[in-house]
């Protein structure tokens, strides 16, 4: 399938990601980050149904379910790949990851349900952190922030544990 | 205006992790399981042009740092239970609204995970504050600030490091 085989180097993505990331923090004095967006996220879909539970708990007083900086940019994200992937004709509605499917099969609800559950997961710990690959590991590593590479590396550690679990002598 | 240069930065950083194909659960779990290290070489790419960057406006006084602060137990904790999860989904939270825009709609599960996930979080971070988040505090520590040498120093290591793992993992064709 050549349309799914165009793409840059990631030497080249990643280096330029870097000066965009340094024009981030020169231009609106922001690191890149995207975790707490989904903190912010969930407060505004609990709003809906439980204004007081979000009132009142004080995590979701310490980051409030509003529009910031990070919330846009996580939207951002998703455009510009969304952009990139039409320009380039790499755009493929795709319910089943390639590797998934060699290994669990095409169910997509198989896949539905370890995403969500994989996903729940890796969000509590990604707070618990205090970041993601993102705020730890690109915006803390290249600041050579301690909790930087502690946790990036902790990230890589649990995901290689779950990975073997996962896909076994594959 | 800085919803507008966070959705501008979006944009582009959304840009280039699908030119650079790091959008994508095969490539994600092709670096955990040690067959395909596109997602490597993009981070690592990143960090070296970003931390020299940083680091040199840092020194014109243009920029400040931000730093997270070193909190064993939770770094620790959290970033082992943020690995296992990751292994399990394949995306990260930047990567999964990313691979939403390039159609890979497994991630609407990944995101919808997400955000349960931080809700769940809101309900334990009280406990959590009296315990975990009391185990090996630091504060705000950085390579350089515990090494007590010059920044430039420390960066040159790195960068001579990342660029040896690069190395490596382009001679074993990963």
């Amino acid at each position: 399938m050549p349309s799914q085989t165009k793409g840059w180097s990631p030497y080249l993505a990643g280096a330029l990601s870097g000066l965009v990331s340094v024009g981030s923090v020169l231009v609106a004095g922001k690191y890149l980050g995207a975790s707490t967006t989904f903190v912010r996220g969930a407060g505004m879909a609990e709003q809906l149904y439980a204004p007081d539970v979000v009132a009142t708990l004080s995590y979701y007083l310490k980051e409030k379910p509003v529009f910031d900086w990070q919330f846009l940019f996580v939207c951002g994200i998703a455009l510009g790949a969304y952009l990139a992937a039409q320009l380039s004709g790499d755009f493929k509605v795709q319910l089943v990851p390639d590797s998934w499917k060699a290994r669990f099969g095409p169910s997509p609800w198989l896949r539905g349900v370890a995403a969500f559950a994989g996903g729940a997961v890796a969000m509590f710990g990604a707070r618990l952190a205090d970041g993601c690959p993102s705020g730890h590991g690109l915006s803390g590593m290249s600041q050579m922030a301690i909790s930087g590479y502690v946790a990036g590396a902790c990230f890589f550690a649990g995901g290689i544990v779950m990975a073997r679990l996962l896909y076994r002598g594959k | 205006m800085e919803l507008f240069f966070g959705l501008i930065t979006g944009v582009l950083f959304g840009f280039l992790l699908q030119r650079g194909q790091v959008l994508r659960y095969d490539k994600q779990l092709g670096a955990l399981r040690l067959k395909d290290m596109t997602i490597v070489k993009f981070m690592l790419s990143h960090i070296m042009v970003a931390m020299v960057g940083i680091y040199l406006l840092n020194d014109l006084g243009l920029v400040k740092l931000s730093l997270k602060a070193t909190i064993l137990g939770a770094n620790i904790l959290g970033g082992l239970i943020f690995g296992l999860g990751w292994g399990l989904v394949g995306y990260c939270p930047g990567t999964s609204v990313g691979a939403v825009g390039e159609g890979r709609l497994d991630a609407l599960w990944a995101i919808a995970g997400m955000l349960a996930g931080a809700a769940i979080f809101a309900r334990c971070y009280d406990a959590l504050l009296g315990t975990v988040y009391t185990w090996g505090v630091y504060g705000k520590l950085t390579l350089p600030g515990v090494l007590g040498v010059s920044h430039w120093l420390v960066i040159m290591v790195l960068l001579a490091v990342f660029a040896a793992v690069l190395r490596f993992i382009e001679r074993k064709g990963l």
